[in-house]
């Protein structure tokens, strides 16, 4: 039997909700300073619009489900998708008054990118957008890649187990430190000194590129929050093609690779265990897993004979092959050329890399190498059980951190997500299909949204079909939660409707 | 025998001036060379646009990102030619008109590869212009109506708690 939720639970979901929303809204601050800095009026009164807006809707949610409970691993998960939905809406609102968006639903679907540090974009005429608004979509990656919930509870509240809830929600489930507000805290450590070291190092490359200073470290600070974030959204529309710089494309590959490691390796490096990255399954598996696809990228590049160079080939294609295997999707190539010029081939080693993604418990998206890791060790397990006499023990362990004993459960767990993703995948290149475009297109697009991505061919624009940018916000929004928060969702709506 | 003299120092003086916009051909739009990349790789090709974002100086050339509405493309022009731009375009501005007849490179190999432009000859078809911004007075009276509303609720909370 379904027991439909009680009206405390419903108090509870609405009290957390509302205190994230007021952490957003606190948030809005920064582009406002940004703005006056700046002397730009309208968007400063399209952000006040907004604070205000999320401020009523925050204080009411806290005022009228006050509570002093914490929260269970229901009311947790139904926040956290809830959350993300309140953010999309609520952020969208500055960008819709910009009126670089066609309608409020692109705008929500670029702040759901922005969240999901995905990168897909709707934006139109971006190099006439204000230094306000720009910043804004920059810093929903930053906030996002943190997890929304998790940014604003390890400042607001008091309640560990709840917090933790929220944490495993929103994506993760490793812990860096014992207590989950102090991990939130220490990731928020680790993302500001690197953001510190990131803005100065691409502004002192974009000055010595041309680029006026007030300009560089702009577009530094930009860069940075969403390139570390691997949501690969840029202040111009060229993407990261504007800079016409190696320099610029190597600072920003090594941002890129930083952003899709696990915090757990920069809290080693932190405590000065350096080892741990040549040990780790997830390491070991990135850099075998880029090398394949970047394998597949170059013959496919090399047999269609677009670049006339070899150097010029590597520096094209494993630029891209990175963006794509970190999730973060910056583009040193336009989109169109990924159909007109790349070829199947070269398209289907990039896929591969987007689907596989980054690392868990980072910013990345996508299936993340921990979980390919275990599949490629479970096969040799039961390669072993083949071969091996059938009185042997067979066992397979792994690194991670720590060393671990393979078991069946873990295993079934990591293929249940792996196989969530790749419907995931599925579903959405089949919608792309039904509204016309090609299988390669579709797929290449709508792994690009699952696994929070950003790199497009062409298909994400103002002008495709409504229902496309519902699927990929829907896409973004499942690839970023890991869908345990969203099934839960799902159910706690069901039972609401269903439920004695 | 004058009168032709003349006539002919006239038209002479004429084909100098005209020269230049014979030298550009019709632009070919972004999409156009994008897509079909192949067909106009290493070819003197015109491309029109606003100049958009920082001019950015290399030496004694400089990359100019230019904008003809539905993409930007890079060109590398000489700095003398970069020199003559006084507006980019951004959100305070709107950049230069810029006409370019040039190369265009698919994969350029002098530069790793990007798709891009090597101008020969560039002119400013209209000039930009900085963009003085009004306030909107309908987001003026919104954003007064909500922080009204704002502390009103704010108020009303303070008196309940009382």
């Amino acid at each position: 039997m379904i027991l439909r939720p009680r009206l405390e639970d419903l108090k509870i979901i609405g009290f957390y909700l509302g205190k994230i929303i007021l952490g957003l809204a606190l948030v809005m601050l920064i582009p406002i300073l940004t703005g006056l800095l700046f002397k730009e009026i309208n968007p400063v009164l399209d952000f006040g619009i907004a604070v205000a807006i999320s401020v009523i809707t925050g204080m009411l949610l806290v005022r009228i489900c006050r509570t002093e409970k914490d929260l269970n691993w229901m009311q947790g998960m139904v926040v956290v998708s809830l959350s993300w939905v309140a953010a999309m809406f609520l952020s969208a609102v500055p960008l819709y008054l910009s009126g670089h968006y066609r309608s409020f639903l692109d705008s929500c679907f670029e702040t759901m990118s922005g969240f999901t540090t995905t990168g897909l974009t709707l934006v139109r005429d971006l190099d006439h957008l204000s230094y306000t608004h720009n910043l804004w979509r920059h810093l929903g990656p930053f906030i996002g890649g943190q997890g929304i919930a998790i940014v604003v509870l390890s400042l607001f509240i008091k309640g560990t187990s709840g917090a933790f809830r929220m944490y495993v929600g929103e994506g993760r489930d490793e812990k860096l430190l014992p207590n989950v507000i102090n991990t939130a805290r220490f990731i928020w450590l680790i993302s500001i000194i690197y953001l510190i070291i990131g803005t100065i190092g691409l502004g002192i490359t974009g000055i010595s590129i041309g680029l006026k200073p007030v300009n560089a470290f702009f577009h530094g600070v930009c860069i940075f929050m969403a390139g570390f974030d691997t949501a690969g959204f840029s202040p111009q529309s060229q993407n990261i093609l504007y800079y016409h710089s190696l320099v610029f494309e190597v600072v920003t590959i090594v941002i890129m690779i930083a952003g899709s490691l696990n915090f757990n390796f920069h809290y080693q490096l932190w405590i000065g265990n350096r080892k741990e990255m040549a040990r780790n399954i997830e390491s070991r598996t990135f850099f075998i897993s880029a090398m394949l696809t970047f394998f597949i990228v170059a013959i496919g590049l090399n047999q269609l004979g677009i670049y006339p160079k070899a150097i010029v080939l590597f520096r094209k294609g494993f630029f891209q092959l990175i963006s794509a295997h970190t999730t973060t999707g910056y583009m040193t190539i336009y989109a169109q050329q990924f159909i007109a010029e790349w070829g199947s081939l070269a398209l289907a080693g990039l896929i591969c890399a987007m689907a596989l993604g980054g690392c868990i418990c980072s910013t990345a998206g996508g299936i993340k190498m921990l979980r390919v890791g275990i599949i490629a060790k479970a096969f040799k397990e039961d390669l072993k059980r083949i071969i091996m006499p059938g009185s042997a023990i067979v066992t397979e362990k792994f690194h991670h951190i720590k060393e671990i004993f393979l078991d069946d459960k873990q295993v079934r767990s990591v293929l249940i997500i792996t196989l969530a993703y790749i419907i995931l995948y599925v579903i959405g290149a089949l919608i792309g299909m039904f509204y016309g475009y090609p299988f390669l297109e579709s797929l290449f697009e709508s792994t690009s949204a699952a696994a929070n991505v950003g790199l497009s061919c062409g298909i994400t624009n103002a002008g495709m079909p409504t229902a496309l940018k519902v699927t990929y916000i829907i896409q973004m929004w499942a690839g970023r939660l890991e869908f345990i928060s969203i099934f839960t969702l799902i159910g706690f709506l069901a039972a609401a409707l269903k439920g004695k | 025998m004058k009168t032709n003299l003349k006539l002919n120092t006239m038209f002479l003086i004429l084909i100098i001036f005209l020269f230049p916009l014979f030298s550009f051909a019709q632009p070919i739009s972004s999409n156009e060379l994008i897509g079909n990349a192949k067909n106009y790789d290493g070819k003197e090709i015109a491309y029109a646009g606003e100049a958009v974002g920082d001019v950015m100086l290399r030496k004694e050339n400089a990359w100019v990102n230019i904008h003809d509405g539905d993409n930007a493309i890079g060109v590398w022009m000489s700095g003398s030619f970069a020199k003559e731009i006084n507006y980019t375009g951004s959100h305070k501005s709107i950049g230069d008109k810029l006409e370019v007849a040039g190369i265009f490179h698919r994969a350029c190999p002098e530069h790793g590869g990007d798709m891009d432009i090597h101008a020969n000859d560039v002119r400013k078809i209209k000039d930009g212009r900085m963009i003085s911004e009004k306030t909107d007075p309908a987001k003026k009276g919104l954003a007064l109506i909500l922080w009204g509303v704002l502390v009103l609720i704010w108020i009303l909370t303070l008196f309940r708690r009382k």
